[in-house]
């Protein structure tokens, strides 16, 4: 069946500002937004750049506006869409855009960076493994599903309004630490995001949860967050 | 541009990584890779990694050796199969100390489950060897180790691609690399260069592989005069989903999953009797296959049916979660109910560019060093794998010898000087470039790439004969040739994917003609490598490697070195 997709252009090297430009692809209903891409760029349009690699939502690289909402190309297909088989595609919004498709991340990344995103413990390790409760584990678990794809971040309205707010990936991956048994650094990750660029810029909106192609539950770790900060605070003041 | 550094590394998957890290406290290192560094195809692995560390019931790395010398068909060399199995359980209780968040056992352990071709005591049941997180523990893993590189404040340059290495007077001292960005080279100088630039599935039609894995690093060692070692094994894993090629990890049947035909039938029982639907993975790929061709495909068409529905919605939630997710997603099926349609794709490369178990990329036989150039991960054959690898070692495999690869590099640079540079280094490339962009020819890359994947897949993939593999090399010279001819649309600079698929499409060619070319020349039924008209093993005369080294003038040469054999005899493969 005939698929009309209406695709953002920008070459910096060419383009003044962005526009669109509109394809015709042929495509069966089981396949990927990313498979139509595809077709565009091998069958009609090798210009067109945009960013993907695994192709089944494992590594993060295809975040994508389609049809207003962002999407993981390679994990929605062209029958998810009720959309009479008209696509918008466009990139990330918050982001710059570098060309076409492909934004700048440098910046997600960069407040990934500042949430020190690593397993810190001051003991030295046992000879085996470190001993950690099957129920810790699960609490930890669904933090580590993302991708990095920045859908979440792309999303998040406070993100657009405060450029220094660290934003849902890299609090969910602070939290990713907090909440492991294994790190050392609790208290200090907590003080560290006890205010408005950390946890509390967080006014609990939801968009991020509900882009998430992983369905993390992103909204809630981040409440965690905030609950944790108020436990150590009255630990403090009973102390 | 130029830069310096004591070692430069190529590809941010496990391997890469892992052998950064290791160099990072008292050298300096770059990482350089084609995607952003998380996005490597590292993060597709599921299942899990292999270690005796006997958490859940008795195991020993003996049985590890063991299962992994048989599992390649004997061809692995057994002084690395050793180091394998043995550097396990350290390898693993080192990821857990940075952070890796294996899934527990009851007693806080980490967990560990039944996969394919692991055993106990030697072939008599299946044991639980596999460490996991979930069906996302390749994932968990590179994220653990990107982030410890960032903590070490190692330096990565994302999406740049390879382009050449610089070789003066026989050593290795430094790459030419594009940026995908600005499409500027840059020129890196460098005591050693470490090759991880993981697969090549990409050159077969139906594959589980990232679209960038396309073996870069193997064809610019190979024509940087680095031999390939054992290309004719690839390994089909036997459930991909149907028509699409996306993996099913083996850890649903080590869950309890189990394959069966258009009558219901658990026909692995047939063919295992012992272990059953957790046989290897070339074996279990060959079963599909013979079913298929005995008619038994399901409504007739060339796929089988992988059922989980007897498992329980809890289990599949919990340490299947990722792929019951792909079945729903992608094959619209819902596992929890409905069994998932799955037929063998192209998964992993067992051959790769040759080299010893420090990394060192060797040269002959003899196994002489080829100075300054290193190998680890997929891109590697050390040769651990052999003829078929057992599921669960690749992980270990580029950890392990990543590590290793690091450490021999550390030793490596504070023995040599760096290497003064050829003058204008980059000038080859650049000339490249040049012309591929301005090339007037007529071909189409796409077509090229699409009629290279159809007849690798047609002719080269689980069952070959002679008659097939001539022709796909015949095919494979007269795409090299029309290759020549290939046109550019976008100009650019900028994100130009159009150049970038040609320069990939360029090395898959090569990496097709030398895997065909061994599948020719090995007469014989070995692992993953099954010659219709060979059909049994031939210990006399081909338990051994193959080595193809590249040649201008009269393409690809065959030479052989000798498989080390030292615990265990060759035996007939039964499971």
């Amino acid at each position: 069946m005939k698929c009309t997709f209406i695709v953002y252009r920008f070459d910096p090297a060419v383009d003044k500002k962005p526009r669109y430009q509109e394809y015709t692809v042929e495509a069966e209903p089981t396949d990927k937004i990313l498979d139509c891409l595809n077709k565009i760029r091998w069958e009609q349009d090798p210009t067109l750049s945009y960013r993907y690699s695994c192709a089944h939502g494992i590594c993060g690289s295809d975040a994508l506006m389609i049809n207003g909402r962002i999407e993981l190309a390679c994990q929605k297909l062209v029958r998810d869409f009720k959309t009479a088989n008209n696509f918008v595609i466009e990139p990330l919004p918050l982001f710059r855009v570098i060309k076409d498709l492909v934004v700048d991340l440098t910046p997600f990344f960069e407040k990934h960076r500042k949430v020190r995103p690593y397993l810190i413990n001051s003991q030295e390790p046992p000879e085996t493994e470190r001993l950690q409760d099957p129920e810790n584990q699960k609490t930890v678990e669904p933090a580590i599903r993302c991708i990095l794809c920045a859908s979440c971040t792309a999303a998040c309205p406070i993100s657009r309004a405060n450029d220094k707010y660290l934003g849902p990936a890299a609090l969910l991956r602070a939290f990713r630490y907090i909440a492991d048994s294994r790190d050392s650094e609790r208290e200090n990750r907590l003080a560290q995001l006890d205010n408005e660029d950390g946890a509390w810029g967080c006014k609990t909106m939801w968009w991020c949860t509900d882009v998430c192609p992983k369905e993390i539950p992103i909204t809630k770790s981040i409440g965690q967050i905030k609950r944790l900060i108020k436990e150590e605070e009255k630990k403090k003041a009973g102390s | 541009m130029k830069h310096q550094f004591d070692v430069v590394i190529v590809g941010s998957g496990l391997a890469g990584l892992r052998a950064a890290i290791e160099l990072e406290e008292d050298a300096s290192v770059a990482v350089l890779s084609k995607v952003f560094a998380t996005r490597s195809h590292s993060g597709a692995a599921q299942g899990g990694i292999g270690a005796a560390l006997g958490n859940e019931e008795e195991d020993n790395w003996e049985w590890h050796m063991f299962d992994t010398v048989k599992g390649s068909d004997y061809l692995g060399d057994q002084d690395a199969i050793e180091i394998l199995a043995q550097d396990a359980p350290r390898t693993i209780y080192e990821l857990e100390h940075i952070g890796v968040p294996f899934n527990r056992t009851p007693e806080g352990k980490i967990a560990q489950r039944a996969f394919g071709g692991h055993t106990r005591n030697f072939g008599e049941a299946p044991v639980k060897r596999a460490c996991y997180a979930a069906d996302r523990t390749g994932r968990v893993i590179l994220d653990t180790l990107w982030e410890k590189s960032l903590q070490r404040g190692i330096q990565f340059f994302d999406e740049f691609q390879l382009m050449s290495l610089i070789i003066h007077e026989g050593q290795c001292c430094g790459l030419i690399a594009y940026e995908i960005a600005t499409g500027k080279l840059h020129t890196f100088q460098s005591k050693a260069v470490l090759l991880a630039t993981g697969g090549y599935g990409k050159v077969y039609k139906t594959t589980s592989n990232a679209f960038a894995s396309t073996g870069d690093g193997l064809a610019i060692a190979f024509r940087a005069g680095a031999p390939l070692e054992d290309m004719e094994f690839v390994q089909f894993h036997p459930t991909g989903i149907y028509k699409l090629g996306i993996l099913i990890s083996e850890a649903a049947r080590g869950e309890g999953g189990i394959l069966r035909n258009n009558e219901g039938e658990r026909f692995m029982e047939r063919y295992a009797p012992v272990i059953k639907d957790l046989a290897p993975r070339d074996m279990v790929s060959r079963c599909i296959l013979e079913e298929i061709r005995a008619g038994k495909g399901i409504d007739g068409k060339d796929y089988v049916h992988l059922d989980l529905t007897h498992l329980g919605k809890e289990l599949l939630d919990t340490k299947l979660a990722e792929i019951t997710g792909f079945a729903r997603t992608y094959a619209g099926v819902e596992p929890v109910n409905e069994p998932i349609p799955v037929q063998p794709t192209c998964h992993y490369m067992m051959g790769g560019i040759a080299a010893d178990v420090d990394g060192r990329v060797i040269t002959d036989s003899e196994g002489t060093a080829f100075p300054g150039l290193y190998a680890a991960g997929e891109c590697a054959c050390v040769s651990v794998h052999g003829a078929n690898r057992l599921g669960c070692n690749s992980l270990l495999d580029i950890l392990v010898f990543g590590r290793r690869a690091g450490k021999e590099m550390h030793r490596f640079i504070s023995t040599v000087e760096t290497v003064e540079l050829p003058p204008d280094p980059e000038k080859v490339v650049a000339q490249q470039i040049i012309a591929l962009m301005q090339s007037e020819g007529k071909e189409s890359i796409g077509e090229i790439r699409a009629e290279m994947q159809k007849v690798m897949m047609d002719d080269v993939s689980v069952f070959r004969h002679k008659e097939g593999l001539e022709e796909a090399v015949e095919k494979i010279r007269e795409l090299k040739q029309r290759y020549r001819n290939i046109r550019l649309q976008d100009k650019g600079n900028c994100f130009n994917r159009d150049l970038l698929d040609a320069i990939e499409l360029g090395h898959m060619l090569d990496l097709a003609e030398v895997i065909t070319l061994g599948a020719l020349s090995r007469e014989e039924s070995r692992g993953a490598h099954s010659r219709e008209d060979f059909p049994k093993r031939d210990d006399e005369k081909w338990l051994v490697h193959t080595m193809f080294k590249h040649s201008a003038d009269e393409g690809p040469q065959l030479f052989f070195k000798p498989v080390t054999i030292t615990r265990f005899q060759p035996k007939e493969r039964k499971y």
